[in-house]
């Protein structure tokens, strides 16, 4: 019985590992709690991608809601993301804002010029100061901000077909329905 | 087309790996030699496929081959070289092919230095081999692909992670795997000598060198490691209890207790269940390991997209191996306490004391490591024990060690003779006390230091003595067998390194501060000049660089240009700046500028005065040249040489080393 012991020791440790398995799957990992998450979104003032003398504030923006998708051309999963984003992004009913981060513009707009362009509007954070302040891991990752600058969904990593369809657009829908009173 | 030729190699060498796991098993279990010279040749084939597979991705690395997903993930057209290759360790898929890769040639060195076993055992042996590389090539192939395509292929990709851009990041992984996986042939000659039970004290002696070797591989690696983290981290700490850093610190104190163990077992048949069990244990945790940082069970933060399949994966496959062979050592470990009977005092007590000592450390280890695991289940929320848990335990079970561990070799195996053992402590005791009241002038009083300096003191002038009598009683040419100097060489460094922890702990001066150029700041006894800090490049980042010289009584010592560089995917890392000495080691880390506008001006900047801090590693170098000095101890290999003569020259070890 005695040397029975540490197989039974393991056999608890095994439970154990198995146990995190399971509380990991049910805890999404990508759902890192964002302390921005039901906050106002940080201020910013960004110069226009294809406009770079323009500038387009957070003030600016308040009143619609949009998708902030934070890209680059450097971004490898970016390259993944973007055909969701060309047959999505009509389809979301919000305006979809590209948030070219840490990236030089004729490089962005190169790429965009290959790949399609899915956004309504393209603004440049090349230095990438404004991202801390959203508090970006890395690209890709998707903000949804509502019509009073509030962020209410956050993406961290390539929005996936299934990701849109079971995370963003009930998302966008539950904002859209508390908008009606 | 190459990469797929990669992934073919992997599923070729599966094969290959099934063949010798399974086919020489059957052979000794009926007695077929032609199964059992399955072997050999079938580990060869599986080492050609894994190194094919492994050169086609360092190939595709050097070839910007972006077409590979991994490729694509973890370098780009700027990263030099050598990080390039570096980078093909650098991720999750990659460091398992090197794992793989590791465990082959491991086993290809076992095939070719295991001809004068017997060959039932020695079949065994390489059959469980070819069953642990079964598991990994199967979870390379069916959770991890390296070889994975990325289309349409990117013009460039994203970069190595900057953390690993560093020389001593690059041999790191390496280095510590070759530990880890060492572990493996302790652990495969445990399972054969459990499947053949009949040779039960002979395979012991076979396996010692080979357990030494993997445990000062892991020595070096761990070394190297806390070298990196203090060097790169920019905190000027040197070891963090990470999960990370964990998983290998565990393998390495049950190692430890193996060496002992096997000492024991080979040299007096006593302890042989405690040492199969070690065996076991060393390689399981080598294993719990790669799952614990594989897994993303407990680093859930940072596993970006680790995949559940893959954990599932790794834990039945744990179950399995682990499960498999505590089950059967259940059933077949030795029932009666063999071995020859041994008093109170007598050098298996010390042992027994000592083994106990690091496996207790292990388990307290393992404990704090899974806590954050442990809160989950029994809803306690995220909770996790840090630094004051392990700081305070870990020196705690170490004191008997370190105290007992200048009389073990003055004791005889059986029973000792207490006179010889109250002269050491006389000796020693004395020198250490009087060391220690001189060294209290010296370090203002501080208990840490002084017992630093006492340990150092009490640990060599322990050594010294026994070398001194070795030198006296046995005549010359024999006084020092490779064994006994390895043991000598270990022990030395155990005090090296605890009086270097001591007294850098004790005695190191940090300051936080913010200093515009010009500035000067006074710091154990050195000048720092701040004179500013400018822009510089290098292949594949830039950087604020600070310029700071140090001087000691208006005598120059050196200058230093810490950095704080932006990699060109954005990734911010520090690189400090140490000018290391014997004595002592000036850290400058590099904070942030006071005004982001304006690097010319003040910086908040982190210094550093680590006396002693080198002793750490140095320590740490010399417990490593003393694993691999033992194992190259000619006793080992004469014992190879056929199985008759292993019985008659047993006697004649004993005799010797009585």
């Amino acid at each position: 019985m005695n040397r029975l012991l540490p197989f039974f020791g393991f056999m608890l440790l095994v439970l154990l590992f198995g146990f995190g398995i399971w509380w990991n799957t049910q805890h999404d990992q990508n759902a890192i709690p964002s302390p921005l998450l039901d906050k106002p979104a940080p201020s910013f003032n960004l110069p226009k991608l294809y406009e770079p003398t323009q500038t387009v504030s957070k003030a600016d923006l308040l009143g619609q809601p949009y998708l902030l998708n934070v890209f680059a051309s450097w971004c490898v999963e970016c390259g993944v993301e973007h055909p969701v984003l060309e047959a999505e992004g009509p389809t979301l009913g919000v305006q979809l804002v590209g948030y070219n981060y840490k990236d030089a513009p004729a490089d962005a707009k190169r790429w965009l010029a290959e790949h399609g362009n899915p956004y309504n509007l393209l603004i440049s954070d090349e230095p990438g100061n404004t991202a801390i302040d959203f508090g970006v891991y890395g690209a890709p990752e998707s903000f949804l901000i509502d019509a009073r600058g509030v962020i209410r969904y956050k993406h961290i990593g390539p929005l996936t077909p299934d990701v849109v369809a079971k995370e963003l657009k009930p998302a966008i829908a539950a904002m859209a329905h508390e908008g009606q009173p | 087309m190459t990469p797929e030729l990669g992934q073919l190699a992997l599923i070729l060498a599966l094969l290959l790996a099934l063949a010798q796991g399974i086919l020489p098993l059957l052979g000794a279990w009926r007695g077929n030699r032609a199964l059992m010279a399955v072997a050999r040749p079938a580990a060869a084939g599986q080492a050609v496929f894994v190194a094919m597979a492994f050169g086609i991705l360092v190939w595709a690395f050097v070839r910007f081959d972006f077409s590979v997903q991994y490729v694509a993930d973890n370098s780009n057209l700027a990263l030099p070289w050598y990080y390039r290759i570096a980078a093909v360790w650098g991720a999750h898929e990659g460091s398992l092919l090197l794992w793989i890769f590791i465990l082959n040639v491991w086993t290809v060195a076992l095939a070719a230095f295991s001809q004068k076993l017997p060959e039932v055992f020695a079949s065994r042996v390489l059959a469980v081999m070819g069953l642990i590389a079964v598991g990994f090539l199967a979870f390379i192939i069916f959770t991890s692909n390296p070889f994975g395509r990325l289309l349409p292929m990117p013009g460039d990709g994203a970069d190595l992670n900057p953390v690993l851009q560093d020389p001593g990041m690059t041999f790191h992984p390496p280095v510590l795997y070759t530990g880890y996986v060492g572990f493996s042939v302790a652990f495969a000659f445990a399972i054969a000598g459990l499947l053949g039970g009949e040779l039960e004290q002979a395979w012991v002696r076979w396996a010692r060198p080979w357990t030494n070797i993997a445990w000062a591989f892991l020595t070096c690696g761990i070394v190297a490691g806390s070298w990196w983290a203090y060097a790169e981290l920019g905190w000027g700490g040197w070891w963090f209890w990470d999960p990370v850093e964990n998983a290998s610190f565990m393998p390495w104190l049950v190692g430890l207790g193996l060496i002992h163990a096997q000492a024991i077992t080979e040299k007096r048949g006593s302890l042989r269940a405690w040492t199969i069990l070690l065996s076991i244990f060393a390689f399981s945790l080598s294993l719990l390991g790669t799952f614990l940082v594989r897994s993303g069970v407990l680093t859930s933060v940072h596993a970006f997209a680790s995949d559940p399949r893959r954990g599932i994966f790794i834990l039945a496959f744990l179950t399995i191996v682990v499960g498999g062979s505590l089950l059967l050592y259940a059933l077949r470990a030795p029932k009666v306490a063999g071995g020859k009977p041994f008093k109170v005092v007598s050098r298996e007590t010390v042992l027994l004391i000592g083994n106990l000592m690091f496996a207790v450390a292990a388990a307290m280890v393992l404990l704090g490591t899974l806590f954050p695991l442990i809160g989950d289940a029994l809803n306690l929320g995220r909770v996790s024990v840090g630094p004051p848990y392990f700081g305070f335990l870990f020196p705690l079970l170490m004191l008997p060690a370190v105290l007992l561990l200048p009389f073990g070799p003055f004791l005889r195996w059986g029973k000792g003779d207490t006179p010889a053992l109250k002269q050491v402590l006389l000796r020693a005791g004395i020198a250490a006390a009087a060391c220690a009241i001189v060294a209290a002038f010296f370090v203002d009083g501080q208990l840490k230091a002084i017992a630093g300096v006492a340990s150092l003191v009490w640990l060599s002038v322990g050594v010294l003595l026994y070398a001194i009598k070795r030198w006296r009683e046995v005549p010359r040419g024999r006084r020092y067998p490779a064994e006994m100097a390895g043991m000598l060489l270990a022990h030395l460094g155990v005090g090296v390194f605890v009086a270097g922890v001591l007294l850098s702990e004790s005695l190191s001066v940090t300051s936080d501060v913010r200093m515009a150029p010009g500035q000067t700041q006074h710091i154990g006894g050195y000048d720092f000049l701040f004179q500013g800090a400018h822009r510089t490049t290098g292949p594949n980042w830039r950087a604020d660089q600070g310029v700071i010289t140090v001087t000691r009584d208006s005598k120059a010592v050196a200058v230093m240009h810490p950095q704080k560089r932006t990699y060109l995917r954005g990734q911010v890392q520090t690189e400090s700046a140490v000018d290391a000495g014997i004595f002592r080691d000036l850290y400058v880390a590099l904070g942030e500028p006071m005004d982001a506008n304006d690097i010319e001006g003040a910086w908040s900047l982190r210094l550093y005065y680590k006396p002693f801090i080198r002793w750490i590693w140095g320590g740490g170098l010399l417990m490593m040249l003393g694993g691999f000095v033992c194992a190259g101890d000619k006793r080992f290999r004469i014992k190879r040489a056929a199985k008759t003569e292993t019985a008659a020259a047993g006697l004649q070890v004993e005799e010797t080393h009585a």
